[in-house]
């Protein structure tokens, strides 16, 4: 049973601090379907995308909290289809990514979102160590994370002796830049309180 | 000898679809008497005009027959044709072979078959039609509009504009209808009473303009250009001339808690009262329902209070008889009350309303000046539901249409309420929103974006109170339908638009036909939307079909003009299709004898009395006569003359018979 917010209990509507993050309203959005009817990953969701926006537009704390633990903002491949064919123009793969910090930051996340984050943090870190993609580092740190340490462990000879796996990492030039840029997009992007 | 042609029209695919034409003129050509048969793909346009014209002209026609739609949809068009080329109007016919053939049959060899019968029968008519002229009937040029709403007040001042008289009978103790009431108006949010009131004074001022309110019709009789109108001016008990509209009176009364119409309950009244303070003429009525003096005969309170010495509570109704050229009918509309429906509460919980009555909440002249508090106990709603579609659209309870105003009043009320209440949360559930208009959709999205009104698409099932709440139980069929509950503190239902209560009793009255619902019925829904099927009385507004302002309005002008063109002219032409009474020379004079039970049958009172005499003034005896102003051409008369002395002119027994014996 869907009910709203009482007043006085907990925390400010989800769509307010949506605005707040990003300048998207979730108001906005008049459920005209466009988004889901055209997104390559609608099939694979827990919910559609207009559904998720849906979620954020009553104000309602139990579908906020469904859309922040759903599968589908971790499905979303910000290709930005939905974006670019939406009538009323709401960048839904911006709110898509404010949803997925916010799942993390709560630490809502569905559980078979568990390897998709682990890989999401493995990738940024062997790009903020090495200013570009270190394949050897990125599949040891994924698989410590997800603890799938066996998973696809045999395609890798055929990797190496292809070349396609190096043994040390290519740094790139300046990487002070690198790390620079990391420091200034976290400490500005994280949502606070 | 006849001369008659025949035109078959394809109607594009609408005839030639079902109906073989080359075969119908073929067999149309062997048919005695015709001398010219020809098809053509749109008899109606231009050159299907041109093909009969030149007809008549050089075939020397003396018949005319258009087989093609119904008479309702064309008849006056080839008629006039045939009236160009010199040929009596009444001498064309039409054959419908649409209505009554292709659109109703499939395409075989029969349904060609009917539309060759149908174009013979129409042939027989055409041999023995005679010419006939039309009849000429002076008009009064006054006009006289039923209820003083927004769309009898436009109606009423474009007439009176256009340099005619106009009679305003208004049922309620003032002008100004619901649109009064209304607190502001979307989609622009301007206040109802600021852009209405000048208008009332207008009508109120108005030279050409005589108002009556707190006055209902009695009866109508006569017809276009003639109407004799009864008007019943309901005792005000006052005395109107020396009443200075001071109000003293109301102060006294008293008795001061009568649910107030004007203010839909949500404020109260005495029993001598003006509706509200702009109310136009602004004088008090005296409820004799109510008042002590009547139930109970003495206080006389106001009668003691008034300085003027104007109240009068002997005073009697007072029958008003006019004569008219045409009749407006704008007689609006009602909403349904809360006690409509089970499911809300019967409208038992007193914080469940209807929009009318949110309106008065909101209104700044209404019984809380602009704030928005909830009936029972005055306090500010921290939540507001507002309920679409309460009854429209619910066939169940006999509502099948859409009362297309709800979901823009909705939105601005929803609107109203957050500009009124900032912290406060509008919630409201609907079907579909339906706002078509001008500037309507980017209203309701302002509603939604700006103002922050939660939209919930689903029904809600049920009202119950709990702990001081009102819970809504309804559901989210954008999230697959799950079941949504609210805790709210106050409930608007945007209930139904439907017909007056006294809708079918009016129709009646006016002999205008009504739907189902018992909405007047236009003439024609497309073509003809402000006349009815009776010729003189037209309609505007909310008494036809549900209507928001604009429309309204521009129906009501549409309806004045109709009436200025009625009126441009001092006389009318009305069809000859009228009975009469068979005459012939001495010493027979007239097959009439006299029993004059015409007279009796005749719904129209047309039949007159008429003396034969001699020269010497001896009296021969006594016959009917047809009054051919009056006859409005049924033909009851002639089924029930036994002297056979009554015949329809254009529809003569000799013609019927031929007709069916064509067959």
């Amino acid at each position: 049973m869907l009910s709203q917010a009482r007043p006085g209990s907990k925390g400010r509507p989800l769509a307010d601090r949506l605005r707040e993050f990003t300048g998207e309203s979730a108001a906005k959005c008049y459920q005209c379907g466009k988004c889901s009817a055209g997104c390559p990953l609608a099939a694979e969701m827990d919910f559609p995308p207009s559904q998720i926006l849906r979620m954020l537009q009553l104000g309602f704390p139990t579908l906020e909290a469904k859309a922040i633990a759903s599968l589908s903002i971790w499905l979303c491949l910000t290709c930005e289809t939905c974006l670019a064919r939406c009538p009323q123009e709401v960048d839904l793969p911006k709110i898509m990514e404010f949803l997925r910090e916010e799942s993390l930051r709560e630490k809502k996340f569905h559980p078979q979102a568990k390897e998709i984050i682990a890989f999401h943090r493995a990738f940024l870190d062997s790009v903020q160590a090495a200013g570009r993609l270190y394949e050897i580092g990125l599949i040891a740190d994924y698989k410590a994370r997800s603890r799938h340490l066996f998973q696809d462990v045999l395609v890798a000879p055929k990797l190496f002796w292809r070349g396609k796996l190096k043994l040390f990492p290519h740094l790139i030039k300046d990487r002070s830049n690198i790390s620079r840029i990391f420091s200034k997009t976290l400490g500005k992007k994280e949502p606070s309180g | 000898m006849s001369r008659i042609g025949v035109f078959l029209c394809h109607c594009g695919e609408n005839i030639a679809g079902t109906v073989d034409p080359g075969k119908v003129v073929e067999a149309a050509n062997r048919i005695p008497g015709v001398v010219h048969s020809i098809d053509y793909k749109y008899m109606c346009s231009d050159p299907g005009q041109s093909l009969i014209r030149e007809a008549i002209k050089e075939k020397g026609l003396t018949g005319v027959i258009v087989a093609a739609c119904s008479p309702r949809m064309h008849e006056p068009t080839f008629r006039r044709v045939c009236a160009e080329s010199g040929l009596n109007a009444f001498l064309c016919e039409m054959a419908n072979v649409r209505e009554h053939c292709s659109w109703v049959h499939e395409k075989s060899e029969l349904t060609t078959a009917k539309a060759i019968d149908l174009v013979r029968i129409m042939v027989e008519k055409a041999k023995r039609n005679r010419p006939l002229f039309p009849i000429k009937v002076p008009v009064t040029k006054t006009a006289l509009v039923l209820g003083g709403g927004i769309a009898g007040i436009q109606a009423s001042l474009d007439i009176a504009n256009a340099g005619h008289k106009v009679i305003l009978v208004e049922r309620d103790p003032s002008i100004g209808g619901h649109m009064a009431q209304l607190s502001e108006t979307f989609p622009t949010l301007d206040c109802s009473q600021c852009i209405l009131t000048p208008r009332m004074v207008e009508v109120a001022q108005h030279p050409n303009i005589t108002l009556h309110t707190y006055s209902e019709l009695e009866s109508v009789d006569g017809f276009i250009g003639n109407f004799k109108v009864k008007i019943r001016k309901k005792a005000r008990g006052i005395d109107e001339k020396l009443c200075t509209g001071c109000g003293v009176c109301a102060q006294k009364c008293p008795l001061k808690k009568i649910p107030s119409e004007f203010n839909a309950a949500m404020g109260m009244r005495t029993a001598i009262y003006t509706p509200f303070p702009q109310a136009v003429p602004n004088k008090p009525v005296i409820d004799k329902k109510r008042c002590t003096y009547y139930l109970k005969g003495k206080c006389k309170a106001c009668e003691k209070a008034c300085p003027a010495e104007a109240i009068r509570f002997d005073q009697p109704d007072e029958i008003i008889e006019v004569e008219t050229g045409a009749i407006v009918c704008t007689t609006g509309f009602e909403v349904l009350s809360t006690e409509f429906f089970p499911e809300y509460g019967y409208g038992k919980y007193k914080d469940v309303i209807n929009g009318l009555q949110f309106e008065r909440l909101a209104s700044a002249s209404g019984p809380t000046l602009g704030a928005i508090r909830r009936p029972s106990d005055g306090k500010e709603p921290e939540t507001v539901v507002f309920i679409a579609c309460a009854g429209s659209r619910d066939p169940a309870k006999g509502i099948e249409y859409c009362s297309k105003i709800c979901c823009m009043y909705t939105a601005k009320h929803a609107m109203l309420y957050k500009h009124k209440v900032h912290q406060g949360t509008p919630y409201v559930f609907y079907m579909d929103i339906r706002a078509g208009g001008k500037m309507y959709e980017e209203f309701v999205r302002r509603a939604i974006e700006e103002d922050g009104v939660k939209y919930i698409r689903g029904r809600v099932s049920r009202i119950y109170e709990q702990d001081g709440k009102l819970i809504v139980k309804g559901a989210d069929t954008l999230l697959g339908a799950q079941p949504v509950e609210i805790e709210a503190d106050l409930v608007v239902l945007a209930t139904a638009m439907v017909a007056n209560s006294g809708a079918e009793e009016l129709a009646k009255k006016i002999h205008v036909s009504y739907d189902s619902y018992h909405f007047l019925a236009e003439a024609h829904p497309k073509l003809r939307p402000v006349e009815t099927n009776t010729a003189g009385i037209f309609l505007a507004g909310a008494c036809q079909a549900p209507r928001d302002i604009p429309e309204t309005v521009a129906q009501a002008s549409g309806a004045a003009s109709k009436v200025a063109a009625l009126f441009s002219a001092d006389e009318l032409s009305r069809e000859p299709v009228i009975a009469v009474v068979h005459r012939t020379a001495p010493p027979i004079f007239s097959i009439c004898e006299g029993c004059f039970m015409c007279e009796q049958a005749c719904p129209f009172q047309a039949i007159e009395r008429e003396e034969i005499k001699t020269r010497d003034g001896k009296l021969i005896k006594v016959v009917a006569k047809v009054n051919p102003g009056v006859c409005q051409g049924c033909g009851t008369c002639v089924a029930l003359c036994r002297a056979k002395a009554l015949d329809l002119q254009g529809f003569s027994n000799e013609q019927v018979y031929a007709e069916v014996m064509a067959v």
